[in-house]
């Protein structure tokens, strides 16, 4: 199992280095500088700028230093934020997009889980047609009109939560919902289908023989069978939540790593982009051999070599 | 085997309930919070160039003067007194007595130190320009002069700074108060380099001081006790917060988790006009669309002159704008400080149609494709469509908008890669030469390949011949005449106007052209 994961890790290299060479190079292309701005700036200031960041070395000079860099961990200074360093930025970041991303994660597993339970126990009942239209309402509507609409119910309205921002529980609970929904909808599916599976299989039947409690058959004895779909999801759903966050860190102004992905692009931060980049390609890479270890520990017949 | 399965997600709960944040505490009194719109670049007065920055530095550290909080005239600040000389080129300001957070004294060695950073090459800081008024200031920045002992800043002893410039500059003492020409502390910056911003190092000497710093959630000023005019100050403190979803910013104010938004959603103005919070006062900017000269057909002067004509400014921003912008037809905004304003082309239909037959298109037939750039914005594509809609309703023109993202606008306007083009200006400073010096040619911010030559020679007469403040106001105005009613490189449309949102328990706030409100004049009402 080691010899497979240190494997598998040795691959990231490669992958990444494919990344970081065609993010840079494509970014390079881009109109525009990190020093463009609606003032114009004399001659002479811009060359003395350009110079200090290595922006006048040519092009090929700039890709190796920066891989140089890379390969120390060094993701470089901000062009944006010049008193802090694309590490910082990011180190910053991370906790905060990582507590949203469970938060979500939980939102989905819970209220998706719960549903697509009672769904499937109850095909074609009112129960299924209203718990599985909400489901298709969840994954139709887009997070950008989900939350200015919860905030206007919850933070205006009501006047429960605050609108925005970062610091309290309370400022966590509408961009969980607003992401999460999404994700909930997909497992309540995914459950439902799980469970239609499992429940008509003979073990079900022999537990309903000996006379267990209604609940003691779907919770022990059929709940695992049926969420198995939802663990494989789990992977490329978390590695989602957690890069997937750019535009509810923005509706509800939080201080996450999606928010400096997308402004970064817009100010050609380059080195932040990168970094960006670099960040969410390791991150994705982690969560696939996560999930794959994950699978085989679950499911006896997938074997690991 | 059951068990098992819930694992992960008991993991997830347990990783999650360590990694929720710590409790902010609750609101105080005297807790002003504004919403920034935009996490700052920096705090370092060298580096930064943008306004929301300037709502931080110039309320934590203070220049040698600050503004009036009505008019932006300039008061004693770090400077108790000053003298100018006869020729108006040689300031001598007499320091305060004063004293950094850290408890050292501000001496004019801060300010000569602070100068020679920004200019200096290796520094490459982007606003070097500001301090090109001093003597020999550019050529240091420029490198073509390596001793800084022949830049006009010298400290003459502890408390007296002797400011020499290149030429009479009539709005110096605006300059002194803008945060370039902050001092800043040499130690701090020699003992923690680019971290010396940073809460705990930070070591400034304004109204108030950096109690935290969190990028992209907020930063915290307090009252500084140690400030000379701390008595005066009244906010015990200032949150800025940084959204930057303006409609999320909007929502915000609604719930009153700000005091004030410096903007409103174009969509929301209908109804925030009619909340009591909302305000709007004329701003030092003007709205225009830029001809590109070098290309045909807005080569020729009575395309241009008919473009401009054809476009009717009262309807413009009655009907589209909407916020009680000012249409103008001149580049200067109105209501500068002894400066008259010019006459630029009238709305006249008939005379615009006359122009563009001369000019071969009779009727708008023949008119060749132009392209309208602007960079992506619901105000500009509403502003756009509307012009473009008088445009072929007056003269029978088509032209075509095309929007792209910003640094792409950007350079393509620089690089003349365009026919028309949208642009703002916003004035530096409250004088008619920061809108008009930038159309010299070659200037950086031309951007339309206009030259002319009588016009270089009179903007270049009024910043360094003429001492007379009345005749160099004359020459400005001659200069502004040549350049929108004479040879039309733009066409001005409005005024920008400042809007936003401010709660009714604020006070000391008064609005001005700058929109800028230094906080140690303001107070919270409960």
């Amino acid at each position: 199992m080691l010899g497979y994961v240190l494997r598998r890790m040795a691959g990231f290299l490669p992958v990444l280095f494919v990344i970081v060479s065609l993010s840079f190079f494509m970014m390079r292309l881009a109109p525009g500088g990190p020093f463009d701005q609606e003032r114009a700036l004399p001659e002479q200031v811009r060359a003395n700028i350009e110079a200090r960041y290595h922006l006048n070395e040519p092009l090929w000079r700039q890709y190796l230093r920066y891989l140089g860099e890379v390969g120390r961990g060094d993701l470089g200074p901000s062009f944006r934020y010049p008193d802090r360093s694309v590490n910082e930025l990011l180190l910053l970041g991370f906790p905060v997009s990582l507590t949203l991303g469970l938060c979500a994660l939980t939102v989905a597993l819970t209220v998706g889980g719960a549903a697509g339970v009672l769904a499937g126990l109850g095909r074609n009942s009112f129960l299924d047609y209203l718990t599985m239209s909400f489901a298709l309402g969840g994954i139709s509507v887009p997070n950008f009109v989900l939350g200015p609409i919860l905030m206007l119910i919850f933070a205006l309205g009501l006047g429960w939560l605050p609108v925005a921002g970062w610091g309290t529980w309370k400022h966590l609970v509408l961009p969980s919902v607003t992401l999460g929904t999404f994700y909930a909808a997909y497992v309540a599916r995914l459950t439902r289908a799980g469970m239609l599976e499992v429940i008509g299989q003979d073990f079900i039947r022999t537990a309903r023989a000996k006379g267990l409690r209604e609940a003691t058959v779907v919770l022990r004895h059929a709940l695992p069978g049926a969420i198995l779909p939802v663990v494989t999801y789990l992977g490329p759903a978390s590695a989602a939540v957690l890069t997937g966050s750019v535009v509810v860190e923005t509706i509800f102004s939080i201080p996450g790593i999606g928010r400096y992905f997308v402004n970064s692009a817009l100010n050609r931060d380059y080195t932040m982009v990168l970094g960006t980049v670099v960040f969410y390609s390791l991150l994705l890479l982690l969560f696939n051999l996560i999930v794959d270890v994950l699978y085989a520990y679950l499911d006896p017949r997938v074997q690991v070599r | 085997m059951q068990t098992r399965q819930w694992k992960p997600i008991l993991c997830m709960i347990s990783l999650l309930i360590f990694s929720l944040p710590s409790f902010s505490p609750g609101a105080e009194e005297q807790v002003f919070r504004i919403n920034n719109m935009v996490e700052p670049e920096s705090l370092d007065p060298g580096v930064v160039t943008g306004v929301p920055e300037h709502r931080i530095l110039s309320n934590l550290f203070e220049g040698l003067t600050t503004t009036d909080p009505r008019d932006l005239s300039p008061k004693p600040g770090m400077a108790a007194s000053w003298t100018v000389s006869q020729d108006g080129l040689t300031y001598t300001f007499k320091l305060r007595e004063a004293r950094w957070t850290d408890g050292k004294p501000v001496t004019a060695h801060d300010f000569v130190y602070a100068w020679e950073r920004v200019l200096n090459p290796k520094m490459g800081a982007k606003y070097a320009q500001q301090l090109f008024y001093l003597k020999n200031g550019e050529d240091y920045n420029k490198g073509r002069m390596t001793d800084f002992g022949q830049v006009g800043a010298k400290a003459l002893d502890e408390r007296t700074l002797q400011v020499t410039l290149r030429c009479p500059t009539a709005y110096f003492l605006d300059l002194t108060s803008f945060y370039t020409l902050f001092p800043v502390p040499r130690w701090a910056i020699e003992a923690h380099g680019k971290d010396w911003v940073k809460p705990g190092k930070i070591v400034s000497n304004g109204a108030f001081r950096l109690v935290s710093w969190v990028p992209q959630k907020e930063l915290v000023l307090e009252k500084n006790p140690q400030h000379w005019d701390a008595s005066d100050v009244k906010l015990h403190k200032v949150v800025f917060i940084p959204t930057d979803d303006i409609n999320t910013a909007y929502k915000q104010f609604q719930a009153g988790e700000s005091d004030w938004i410096p903007t409103v959603p174009p969509a929301q103005l209908d109804t925030a006009r009619n909340r009591a919070e909302f305000y709007v006062s004329a701003y030092l900017g003007t709205y225009y669309f830029r001809f590109n000269v070098t290309k045909p057909p807005l080569n020729d002067l009575r395309v241009r002159k008919a473009l401009s004509m054809a476009v009717d400014r009262e309807s413009l921003t009655k009907f589209v704008t909407k916020a009680g912008e000012i249409p103008t037809s001149t580049f200067v905004p109105a209501g500068m400080r002894g400066y008259e304003g010019v006459k630029g082309l009238p709305f006249d239909v008939a005379a615009a149609k006359k122009l563009l037959a001369e000019a071969g298109y009779p009727e708008g037939k023949g008119f060749p494709k132009v392209e309208l750039l602007y960079n992506t914005n619901e105000l500009h594509r509403v502003i756009t469509q509307a012009v473009q809609q008088m445009w072929k309703e007056h003269l029978g023109i088509q032209v075509d908008l095309t929007n792209v993202e910003w640094k792409v606008y950007l350079a393509r306007q620089s690089g003349l890669d365009y026919q028309l083009s949208r642009a703002g200006w916003i004035g530096d400073y409250v004088d008619p030469n920061t809108f008009l010096d930038m159309w010299i040619t070659g200037g950086g911010n031309n951007q339309t390949g206009w030259t002319n030559k009588r016009y270089d020679d009179l903007i270049a007469q009024a910043a360094c011949k003429i001492v007379n403040a009345s005749d160099r106001m004359k020459t400005l105005q001659e200069a502004e005449r040549i350049l929108v009613a004479e040879e039309v490189p733009i066409m001005p449309l409005f005024t920008y106007v400042n809007k936003g949102m401010l709660s009714r328990r604020v006070k000391g706030w008064h609005p001005n052209i700058l929109d800028q409100h230094p906080l140690k004049y303001i107070s919270l009402e409960r």
